[in-house]
């Protein structure tokens, strides 16, 4: 099974696109991080998607996460959390996997099917333009907006002397 | 000894069903849903996920509710449904100077980099019951200030760890050893000690701390750093070779910074505990960090006297699912045992009473 997907994985990803091992990690952890439900309405927005067949049925499994001593020493299990996995193949071979963090079959489903569809060059430029971008820009905004509101409760010290104004 | 009894099938099963009556309350007021539970009570939904040791914010919410808010028996469930699912492998371990903090403060320096960042927390709050939520409403968004994106959030730890002042981790490699496939043995490396507090309750771990700064093996800590936020999870798939981000899952880590006196080989320093939590667990984290330093009595030649450094005691019963499930074995039939037990005490008494009636009999007067 593992040897199948990495020859299909080393056939498909043309040599021309010397930036496609990056791009798909990029890509794949974009999608696996998405909400679900946004991930699905630009799913939807993508017309004439190719038609494939499930190699793996989206299946539940777990993943032991790893922390590390004081954050930077040995790792040890701090404890499992729930993952999602599904491979779909295109009619011309390509396959496409995604692992998505959570209970979410139809997600992990549809990173997959875009996995796949990033092996063909063709596609590229619609699934940036629909679906990543849009995606990463939504990530930035959030990330930005908890800073933002983190931010809003940091200590400003100012000594006892400043307050007496000399 | 065990005899095999029938009979009660009606009863248990009438039982579920009042349960669940019990659970659904007064039919007359809403009921309450998953998603209800995960915003409104997230507090409890990060306990069960920690100590269910399980990240799934739906599925500890549903814990919660199917268990009535009881969580140690949230937690129970949570325990129970990990065992049913397959394990795709272990993440890479996290880097949590990549976290989008919300919250982090150091006690140990006023001045840390990136900023003492309160974040949502009770700290500050008065502890007075707060009657305007008794009625519904809504609430104003947080404020927002601008905010400094740094990729990374650097560890007050590192600062010390510098100058030489504070123990740098132990970073001997090697892949950590999984309670949840291999048993417990004793005497256990750190990962797996630490493996063992995560999931460990917190009622027993925060007791266990608490005595030990009363006194009970103290070490006299400070707060270098604790810190709450989201941070990335990377795993290799088997299929792919490289790593993916999976998700992004909330933590809280606290590094504890304890004064040390030194002693044969090593010289005087800072030496450290460390807690992490899934979701914000400020308390755990923070227990469990005050009792990985406890149980390393031995490696810093620190005397062994008091029960948070006995790491037999501490481990064999920090787990609650353990705990409760043989505390409450004991509502389980015991109708036999009983039974010999009774013989044998009333052949006891009988035996006593014949070789002494006077003493039986004044003692029955009593």
């Amino acid at each position: 099974m593992v040897r199948l997907f990495a020859s299909a994985h080393m056939s498909s990803s043309t040599a021309q696109d010397a930036e496609a091992p990056g791009r798909r990690q990029r890509w794949l952890s974009l999608l696996a991080k998405a909400p679900s439900t946004r991930l699905e309405a630009l799913w939807s927005g993508i017309d004439r998607v190719p038609s494939y067949t499930m190699l793996r049925r989206p299946e539940i499994g777990l993943v032991m996460v790893q922390g590390r001593i004081s954050g930077s020493g040995d790792p040890f299990c701090a404890g499992e959390m729930t993952v999602t996995r599904a491979a779909v193949r295109l009619q011309g071979g390509q396959i496409g996997i995604g692992y998505v963090g959570g209970r979410k079959p139809r997600q992990a489903e549809i990173v997959a099917a875009i996995d796949a569809l990033g092996h063909l060059p063709q596609w590229h430029e619609e699934i940036a333009a629909k679906i990543v971008t849009p995606l990463a820009a939504e990530a930035e905004a959030h990330r930005h907006l908890v800073a933002a509101r983190a931010a809003a409760t940091k200590v400003d010290f100012f000594t006892v002397a400043r307050e007496a104004g000399t | 000894m065990y005899v095999a009894v029938k009979g009660g099938e009606t009863a248990i099963a009438h039982s579920l069903d009042l349960v669940a009556d019990k659970r659904r309350g007064d039919r007359g007021i809403a009921e309450v849903s998953l998603d209800q539970i995960d915003q409104q009570l997230g507090l409890a939904v990060d306990r069960v996920m920690t100590e269910g040791s399980c990240y799934d914010r739906a599925l500890a919410a549903l814990a919660i509710k199917q268990a009535r808010g009881d969580l140690i028996e949230a937690i129970f469930l949570l325990r129970a449904y990990r065992t049913t699912l397959p394990r795709f492998g272990d993440s890479e371990p996290l880097d949590t100077s990549r976290m989008v903090a919300e919250r982090r403060i150091s006690s140990t320096f006023k001045d840390v980099p990136g900023g003492q960042v309160l974040g949502p927390t009770y700290d500050y709050t008065h502890r007075l019951l707060d009657f305007s939520l008794a009625a519904a409403g809504e609430r104003p968004a947080a404020p927002t200030a601008p905010a400094d994106m740094a990729p990374s959030l650097p560890r007050v730890g590192d600062i010390l760890e510098r100058e030489g002042m504070l123990e740098p981790p132990p970073d001997a490699g090697g892949p950590a050893h999984d309670l949840t496939r291999q048993p417990l043995v004793m005497p256990a490396a750190r990962p797996v000690r630490l493996q063992n507090l995560a999931r460990g309750d917190e009622g027993f771990l925060l007791a266990l701390g608490y005595s030990t700064q009363r006194g009970y093996g103290n070490n006299h800590p400070f707060v270098g750093e604790i810190r709450f936020g989201s941070v990335p999870v990377s795993f290799v798939p088997e299929e792919l070779g490289f790593a993916i981000e999976i998700a992004e899952i909330d933590v809280t880590e606290c590094d504890m910074v304890n004064q040390f006196a030194g002693s044969q080989d090593v010289p005087p320093q800072f030496t450290r505990g460390y807690g992490l939590a899934f979701g914000h667990a400020e308390r755990k984290a923070m227990a469990m960090a005050l009792v990985d330093r406890a149980l390393r009595a031995e490696e810093l030649s620190e005397a062994v006297a008091s029960p948070a450094q006995d790491e037999e005691f501490v481990l064999a019963h920090s787990d609650n699912v353990e705990a409760s499930g043989f505390v409450q074995h004991l509502k389980l039939p015991h109708y036999v045992d009983f039974q010999s037990e009774l013989v044998v005490v009333r052949a006891l008494r009988a035996e006593v009473e014949a070789r002494n009636p006077d003493a039986a009999l004044s003692q029955a007067a009593e």
